[in-house]
């Protein structure tokens, strides 16, 4: 629980800490809220150079709803995120999964920038802003850059970011109402997921389901967004039964996890059952 | 008069300090100019070592020495093994490994450096050429033959041992059912909040050492460690500072303590070691380990005729400070809370490829308990009758105690259908079955599971026990009135600090807080055991009380004297002496105090001072009971577990601080809940420790833990002067059962008997799954 010796260094601003990215290249890395950094640091699995603190950068700290989008930026906490006034009016999907993040502590260090960066496969966050459809702004030595959610987490711990990319923002548009719900089966000794699904949907006026957005995380060696059982909701009556048949698709051809606590076969049927059963919540809060 | 401060809830003296980050632990302990110490440890389960090449780590910035085995495996004697077992093979175990290394995680190597990341930096430098060797890991085939770990012993098994009384054979024989099972109880790693730590500084002009080490038995390791050194003992002071935790894993001498002594020796610096928490979980003490086979026979009625458990357990590949002990106390309390006329265990300790085994939280009773609560429960289920019935129908009475049982145990007092009813009462019992059968009728699995438990405690009377059962107290009355006791039953957690203090102001007449409690340091201390085995309150409590009636004595005859009074008339009330007889005249405690130091008035032919010694020699353990009732309901569609309810009714005899007992009793249960459910250290097909750290080792989280309804009742023992048993390790030895039969219980419709813990929601799932097709 040694760490080996590093630099460090506080950027000031986003422009310093692209700077200082492109300058120590490999050598460095980017430090947020560090709970995930830190622990494989002390246990040398990493052992950066240099680590740039951009935790205090003021412009990578907020949450704002502009023109019909909501954009929160990198380095808000998960307490930020959980205690917002805003997002529990707008989207309570991202308050819920901040509170089943970690621990108290955690949340008051950890980021969503910092983890959606990190990119393990049984993080919260990356289930919810597949399901929100988000967008992840990055800031490079060129300029600014959109990316897809779908098309960020790349392979386990790897996302779509080029080395001297910082994330910036992540943005979506404000969601159409409260049906939403991120329900966790938490790995008894990490607390991470198991399986974590999170849902977010609206009813057009006749009632049938109008734009549904699944993901889900802890099932595969990346997050992603269950495609099938979003096709399968569009237009549906949400009852009972479709639902059910939506979340039947929940992993489809998707290469599931094993480990010590669960099999992959426990982890696919595991994956249906708490997919049916976030959707069911997510249904009930649009009444 | 004042109000009696023993059997109130009395908040810890210890909480501030340690709420606050006030506490010294070892490694708050920072002395000028210390050196930091790193180890190398081995990479495999079993492997000859070629080479260790020093040379680049030798050379690196800040580092100051590197020790291996060959440096110093001459110079420092083995770590002792205190268990004295016929015809046990107990191997050298040297404090670094020298020709073969025989688990992940045994210390090759010691980097010596001014801080630890030169420490660490300098250890990544070591190239150790290993030649890997086939392991034994399973206890049960390493008995039967495969790769042998100490070749001198041409075998893994370390010994056999039979032990029990009544003629099982008959006793089966005359059974109208017999039923056998095979149970397992993984090995588990004590977690301790605060791992191990060691801190040593040597004056080499007075040639004293002093080791600050995180121990639960500071006298008991001050004189394995001098022994290990060679040097006299009375040269050794051995501290142990706050210690965060030890379940067991603490009641121990450790390679590293006697290292970082023999380390301090040699450099003339101090030097300090904290083990990291992937460090406590390879190489501090693991828990439990046994893979067994019971046999129960019964008549159709009921009645129990015979037990019978035959054992492979675990040791690991050396012998800690009781690794073999550990199952023989199993052996002992296989009796349960039954009348069973004949029992027997063949235990055999087997070798393996893996970190010793030693005392955790319960040390071989909550293996004993298990075995048998699970026996009973297979008997009911075979005869249809319910758990409770059963379990009355072989429980002694009250009127039959002192008990005697066929491990050859006398149960000094109980009332097991009292604990029994008022749990019974608490929980519904007979609504929760009702509601039971409904909730089956609606396709839930609901299931309650039962447990009535007796432990051995108050460990215990020195023909018993190792190295001495007794515990000792010193009582002093400073001048000023105010009440030192010295401990020699150093705690760590139990908060004896408070639950001493309310018995000495009781017994004194004093404020609480003018009663300090020191412990923990051998030069302060007089020689002591330590705490362990639930003893701290039975027998180191009872040490305490002693010795405050050897100084009220004393401080009566001082009171005569200054009365006038004869001193069979004089009476001692908060604090205050007086003389039948002689209204008004009074003299406090503290008055008592200052004349006896300044020795100008008191009784001729008198010592001066006010101060007692006590060694107390408990006659007998004590055997605490009680009943655990878990209601739990499982997820059909995902095995998941969902507690309903638990209730607790534990009788530990009188209680001197309710709090202190119920949160022993929730911290046990706690644990408990996490070897049903959660626990298990795992090593791979090689040896590997793939439960190395807090990502996969599962400990419960308070989120975790259902609402805990607890009660007592209070069955006094007469085997020392409070009537208190104690209950450090009553959770984890009634909780663990009754878990895991609620469980069993839920999935009965499936024709369930047993399920082997940690009893995870996909092992449910795969039951439910499986057996769908056959189930009603």
């Amino acid at each position: 629980m040694i760490p080996a010796q590093f630099d460090y260094i506080s950027a000031k601003s986003i422009d310093e800490a692209v700077t200082l990215l492109a300058k120590h290249k490999d050598d460095a890395k980017l430090l947020a809220g560090g709970h995930s950094l830190l622990p494989a640091m002390k246990l040398r699995l990493m052992q950066p150079k240099v680590l740039i603190d951009i935790s205090r950068i003021k412009d990578l700290n907020y949450i704002r709803e502009d023109k019909g989008q909501i954009r929160i930026g990198a380095m808000t906490t998960h307490f930020q995120i959980e205690s917002s006034e805003l997002l529990r009016r707008v989207c309570p999907l991202l308050r819920e999964t901040a509170s089943h993040l970690g621990d108290v502590q955690v949340r008051n260090r950890g980021t969503i920038g910092g983890s959606i960066a990190h990119a393990d496969p049984a993080a919260d966050w990356p289930a919810a802003i597949l399901a929100l459809d988000a967008e992840i702004i990055v800031a490079g030595g060129k300029g600014q850059r959109s990316i897809k959610a779908d098309q960020f987490f790349e392979e386990m711990f790897k996302t779509a970011l080029q080395p001297s990319e910082i994330v910036r923002e992540i943005a979506f548009a404000t969601p159409k109402g409260p049906g939403q719900a991120y329900l966790k089966f938490r790995h008894p000794a990490s607390g991470f997921a198991v399986v974590g699904v999170a849902v977010s949907l609206s009813r057009d006026g006749s009632g049938k389901c109008q734009s549904a957005g699944v993901g889900i995380t802890g099932v595969s060696p990346t997050p992603y967004r269950a495609k099938a059982v979003e096709d399968a909701l569009k237009g549906s009556n949400l009852d009972t039964k479709s639902l059910s048949a939506a979340a039947s698709h929940a992993t489809g051809k998707i290469e599931v996890n094993s480990d010590l606590f669960a099999s992959a076969e426990y982890r696919k049927h595991l994956a249906e059952v708490y997919t049916r059963r976030a959707l069911e919540m997510a249904v009930s809060r649009t009444k | 008069m004042a109000e009696k401060l023993v059997g109130q809830r009395l908040k810890r003296t210890e909480d501030p300090r340690l709420i606050k980050g006030l506490a010294h632990y070892v490694d708050d302990i920072r002395l000028p100019d210390t050196l930091h110490a790193v180890f190398v440890r081995s990479i495999y389960a079993h492997a000859r070592i070629k080479s260790v090449d020093v040379s680049a780590a030798s050379k690196a910035p800040g580092v100051v020495a590197v020790y291996t085995g060959k440096d110093v495996s001459q110079k420092i004697g083995p770590v002792p093994c205190a268990a004295a077992l016929p015809d046990l093979k107990v191997p050298d175990h040297r404090v670094l490994a020298t020709s073969k290394v025989y688990f992940v995680g045994h210390p090759i190597a010691v980097v010596v450096a001014h801080d630890k990341y030169a420490a660490k930096d300098a250890a990544d430098l070591i190239q150790v050429d290993y030649e890997e060797l086939p392991v034994a890991l399973d206890e049960e085939k390493a008995a039967q033959g495969g790769p042998v770990i100490h070749e001198q012993f041409g075998t893994n098994i370390s010994y056999k041992l039979t032990a029990g009384e009544g003629d099982i054979e008959a006793a089966l024989k005359s059974a109208d059912k017999v039923i056998k099972q095979r149970i397992l109880h993984r090995r588990l790693a004590p977690i301790a909040m605060e791992g191990r730590g060691v801190l040593a500084r040597y004056y080499p002009g007075e040639q004293e050492l002093t080791l600050w080490t995180s121990t639960q038995i500071p006298h008991l390791a001050r004189t394995q460690v001098a022994l290990m050194l060679g040097i006299p003992e009375n040269k050794l002071r051995l501290i142990a500072p706050e210690v965060g935790g030890g379940f067991g894993s603490k009641l121990n001498v450790y390679a590293e303590e006697a290292l970082l002594g023999w380390i301090a020796m040699q450099t003339g610096k101090p030097i300090k070691w904290i083990e990291g928490r992937r460090e406590n979980i390879q190489a501090t003490i693991h828990g439990r380990g046994q893979t067994g086979y019971i046999e129960i026979g019964f008549k159709k009625d009921g009645t129990i005729t015979g037990f019978r458990y035959n054992v492979f357990a675990d040791m690991g590949a050396y012998h800690q400070l009781l690794t073999p002990a550990i199952p023989t106390l199993t052996g002992l309390m296989l009796s349960g809370c039954y009348k069973i006329p004949a029992i027997q265990i063949n235990v055999t300790g087997v070798f393996t490829n893996k970190m010793s085994t030693d005392a955790y939280r319960g040390a071989g009773r909550p293996e004993a308990t298990f075995v048998i609560e699970r026996a009973m429960d297979l008997v009911a289920a075979d005869l249809g009758m319910d758990v409770v019935e059963l379990r009355r129908k072989n429980f002694p009475a009250p009127s039959e105690f002192p008990f005697k049982t066929a491990t050859g145990l006398f149960y000094d007092s109980g009332n097991y259908e009292g604990a029994l009813k008022k749990a019974l009462d608490m929980a519904s019992y007979s609504k929760l079955r009702e509601e039971q059968k409904q909730a089956r009728k609606e396709g839930r699995l609901m299931g309650v599971g039962v447990s009535t438990y007796v432990e051995i405690c108050a460990i215990g009377p020195s023909a018993a026990t190792p190295a001495g059962g007794w515990e000792s107290a010193t009582v002093r009355v400073e001048p000023t009135g105010k009440v030192t006791i010295l401990t020699g039953c150093s705690p760590h957690g139990q908060g004896e600090e408070t639950s001493f203090a309310q018995i000495a102001a009781d017994e004194l007449g004093v404020d609480v807080n003018d009663v300090a409690v020191i412990h923990g340091d051998t030069a302060i201390v007089q020689y002591g055991i330590g705490t362990f085995g639930s003893r701290g309150l039975a027998v180191g409590g009872s040490a305490v009380y002693l010795a405050l009636q050897k100084v009220k004595e004393k401080a009566n005859k001082i009171a005569a004297h200054l009365l006038e009074c004869d001193a069979q008339k004089v009476s001692f009330k908060d604090g205050k002496f007086s003389c039948s007889g002689k209204d008004g005249k009074q003299v406090t405690i503290q008055e008592v105090a200052l004349t006896a130091y300044v020795a100008k008035n008191i009784p001729p032919d008198m010592e001066p001072g006010l101060a007692a010694i006590h060694f107390f020699e408990p006659k007998n353990f004590t055997f605490p009971f009680g009943t655990h009732i878990a209601v739990v309901e499982l997820d059909r569609e995902t095995g998941e577990i969902h507690f309903k309810r638990y209730v607790a009714v534990d009788d530990c005899g009188n209680v001197i601080n309710p709090m202190l007992v119920d949160g022993q009793v929730q911290g046990g249960i706690v644990q408990s809940l996490g070897q049903a459910l959660y626990e298990e250290v795992v090593y791979d097909e090689q040896g590997q420790l793939v439960s190395g750290t807090f990502m996969d080792y599962a400990l419960p989280k308070a989120s975790m833990v259902p609402w805990l309804e607890l009660d007592r009742t209070e069955t006094p023992t007469n085997v020392n002067p409070m009537g208190v048993k104690g209950v450090g390790e009553a959770g984890t030895i009634g909780a663990t059962p009754a878990i895991v039969a609620a469980i069993v219980d839920a999935l009965a419709p499936y024709g369930v008997r047993h399920i082997d813990m940690p009893i995870k929601p996909e092992h449910i799932w795969r039951i439910i799954n499986q057996k769908k097709a056959g189930a009603a």
